[in-house]
């Protein structure tokens, strides 16, 4: 990086004073989310759960689905922490594969909705030509009744796309599919709208009068201030994610029940509600504090990129 | 405002029969075949004379046309029928469950009660408890009342109703043993123990549906609240020497409700999708749990009926959000 150039018109009045290190603006964005304490204990549990995840599996090792049907309902002990299913299996081996694919659905269908959303907020809102079309189709999509509607594709596309990419892979593009293309609405709504407002500042319009292209313009002037919108928007989608695709498990419409997701252990666990009412415990727990943090990361988000909350 | 209510009724015809047709078209693919109950003896040529009867083997816009009719012009008559014991619709082909051979919409008027028992009252439960809520949290924020309401309403957010569902059947029914885990809706309510009863049975669905709404409309409100509370009206109102209780409970809070009315009317139809779970959870056989059923027993003709009414819902509820809008609050004006 090279070194700016500073004008200094008061020059050597100024000399004595140390040149302060330039604070990027993330920079500040940290300081101020670091205020928040819900959020930062949001963002610690959220890591928590993601190194859980990611590195569990290989300091417990147990196979998640290694029957050991001696064992079956046994309670909390040393050999099985949080104790053993009906068929003997190991619930916190269950519990971390469920959690890989609970987060990995919710990340890739936050993804996915992001990006429609973006792509669809960004051109409805610079291309005056394409607002109206974009914006009714956007109502329309609103319009929809989202979960029977879920529940529906599921159904007609699972066995298609089962036999097409393997029961856990078809299963897998076939939840973050639907979950993306159902919940892009509100994204693309809220970066049109910001868009509509970007476009009438001054350094758009200086860009605009040295010639800039408008995919350039798009690139380099109006998606990165609209990040900030973005990324809540992102914390919010990861939470809807989570609890849709517990719910379509929950509904028996999800994962099968050899392929574990936080949602899928809760429905399985309330059959045994009666004998073991422990055991929707951890499931449940999970998906809640797991939403419960990232709704608490997005709003320390929304407050830390707002320049108007931001440095008092 | 007439002429916009009007012209909005319009406009919300494309709109049901664009979502009519996705559901239409996605159902067309479906892979089930509604014969593959049928003894393997039966010749394939009366196969194909019984899912004539059934509506099937015509082509796509046909049976979108006939279905259309259907349920535009034939059920309304039915009903018409039912209420003025008049006979304009015998002898007309309505729409037909595969699963029980008899009237969809007979099916669902028989469940919908039990619907709008819980998930109405639900939403009435939620909605007061949430206003006062939010309006204490606003007068008095950043108080610990406020703090415990922004962490509740973070709970009711976070916390799915197929969770705290689950949980209180276990703290209530499992543990204490107080309440039924299951809803029974043959119960029949015709003195005092049955009515305790059934409330009784009510008791933990509505709080579960309740929570969510709670978390949503006090939150709404503290905001709107909020943003009228440093107004300058209110300093005025103040200075004339009225008493706080008028300023907020008056002034303040009427001018707070006009977004908060319109959401709470935004809010319906979203709530009855989350009966769909909630009914699942307490085994209510409402029009949630018949959508389920119908869906794992491939009824298309059922399927497709229930989600164009919550299609419906979801349309005229922001129809009635929007016009309310415009008569409550003078400064919008849409003509």
């Amino acid at each position: 990086m090279t070194e700016p150039v500073i004008h200094n018109p008061v020059g050597a009045a100024q000399a004595a004073r140390l040149p302060e290190k330039a604070r990027s603006q993330w920079r500040d964005v940290w300081d101020q989310f670091r205020t928040h304490k819900g959020a930062l204990t949001g963002l610690g549990f959220f890591v928590f759960i993601l190194l859980a995840v990611i590195v569990g599996p290989l300091l417990w090792d147990i196979d998640p689905k290694y029957i050991d049907i001696r064992a079956r309902n046994s309670g909390p002990s040393l050999a099985h922490p949080f104790g053993t299913d009906q068929l003997g299996r190991d619930t916190l081996a269950r519990m971390i594969a469920g959690g890989r694919t609970s987060v990995s659905v919710g990340l890739m269908a936050m993804a996915l909705s992001l990006v429609l959303g973006t792509f669809i907020g960004v051109l409805a809102g610079y291309f005056r030509r394409l607002d109206g079309l974009f914006m009714r189709f956007t109502d329309l999509f609103l319009a929809l009744p989202l979960l029977p509607l879920l529940l529906v594709i599921i159904l007609l596309f699972r066995d298609a796309l089962r036999s097409a990419f393997g029961p856990e892979a078809g299963i897998f593009i076939l939840i973050v599919g639907v979950i993306g293309i159902t919940s892009w609405m509100q994204t693309a709504r809220i970066v049109r709208g910001d868009v509509l407002a970007l476009k009438e500042r001054e350094f758009v319009l200086a860009a605009r009068s040295i010639g800039t292209p408008s995919r350039r313009m798009i690139t380099r002037h109006i998606l990165p201030n609209v990040m900030s919108p973005i990324m809540v928007s992102a914390t919010l989608g990861i939470a809807n994610a989570i609890i849709t695709e517990s719910a379509l498990s929950f509904l028996g419409l999800g994962f099968p029940s050899d392929f574990p997701t936080w949602g899928r252990l809760l429905f399985d666990s309330t059959d045994y509600l009666q004998q073991y009412p422990e055991r929707v415990m951890w499931p449940g727990l999970a998906i809640s504090l797991t939403v419960l943090s990232v709704n608490y990361i997005g709003d320390g988000l929304r407050d830390a990129l707002d320049p108007r909350i931001r440095g008092r | 405002m007439l002429t916009f209510t009007i012209r909005r009724l319009f406009l919300s015809v494309p709109t049901l029969l664009f979502i009519g047709l996705v559901i239409f078209l996605l159902l067309e693919l479906a892979p089930g075949d509604p014969m593959a109950q049928v003894p393997l003896t039966v010749p394939p040529e009366v196969k194909e004379k019984m899912r004539l009867a059934l509506g099937l083997g015509e082509p796509g816009h046909i049976r979108f046309m006939k279905w259309l009719v259907q349920f535009f012009w034939i059920e309304p008559l039915n009903l018409f029928d039912h209420i003025f014991g008049t006979g304009f619709a015998e002898g007309k082909l309505r729409v037909i469950s595969w699963q029980t051979r008899s009237p969809v919409m007979d099916i669902v008027m028989q469940r919908i009660p039990q619907t709008l028992w819980v998930v109405g009252l639900a939403y009435v439960v939620g909605v007061l408890i949430a206003l006062p809520i939010g309006i204490y949290s606003a007068y008095r924020q950043y108080s610990v009342f406020d703090q415990a309401g922004t962490f509740v309403a973070m709970i009711g957010y976070s916390v799915p109703p197929f969770f705290s569902g689950v949980l209180l059947i276990v703290i209530f029914s499992v543990k204490l043993g107080w309440l039924p885990s299951i809803y029974d809706t043959t119960h029949v309510v015709n003195d005092w123990a049955s009515f305790k009863v059934q409330l009784m049975q009510m008791i933990m669905p509505v709080m579960v549906l309740a929570l969510q709404t709670t978390a949503q409309i006090s939150r709404f409100m503290r905001a709107s609240m909020l943003d009228n509370l440093n107004q300058d009206y209110v300093r005025t109102a103040r200075a004339k020497g009225m008493t706080e209780s008028v300023v907020v409970m008056v002034h303040v809070l009427r001018n707070s409700m006009i977004p908060v009315v319109t959401v709470i009317a935004l809010g319906v139809p979203g709530i009855f999708g989350g009966a769909i779970i909630t009914e699942q959870v307490f085994k209510v056989n409402g029009i949630g749990q018949l959508l389920i059923t119908a869906i794992q027993a491939n009824d298309l003709p059922m399927v497709q009926t229930l989600t164009f009414i919550f299609a419906i819902l979801i349309v005229v509820f922001n129809l009635i959000a929007d016009v309310l809008y415009g008569v409550l609050d003078p400064r919008i004006r849409y003509d």
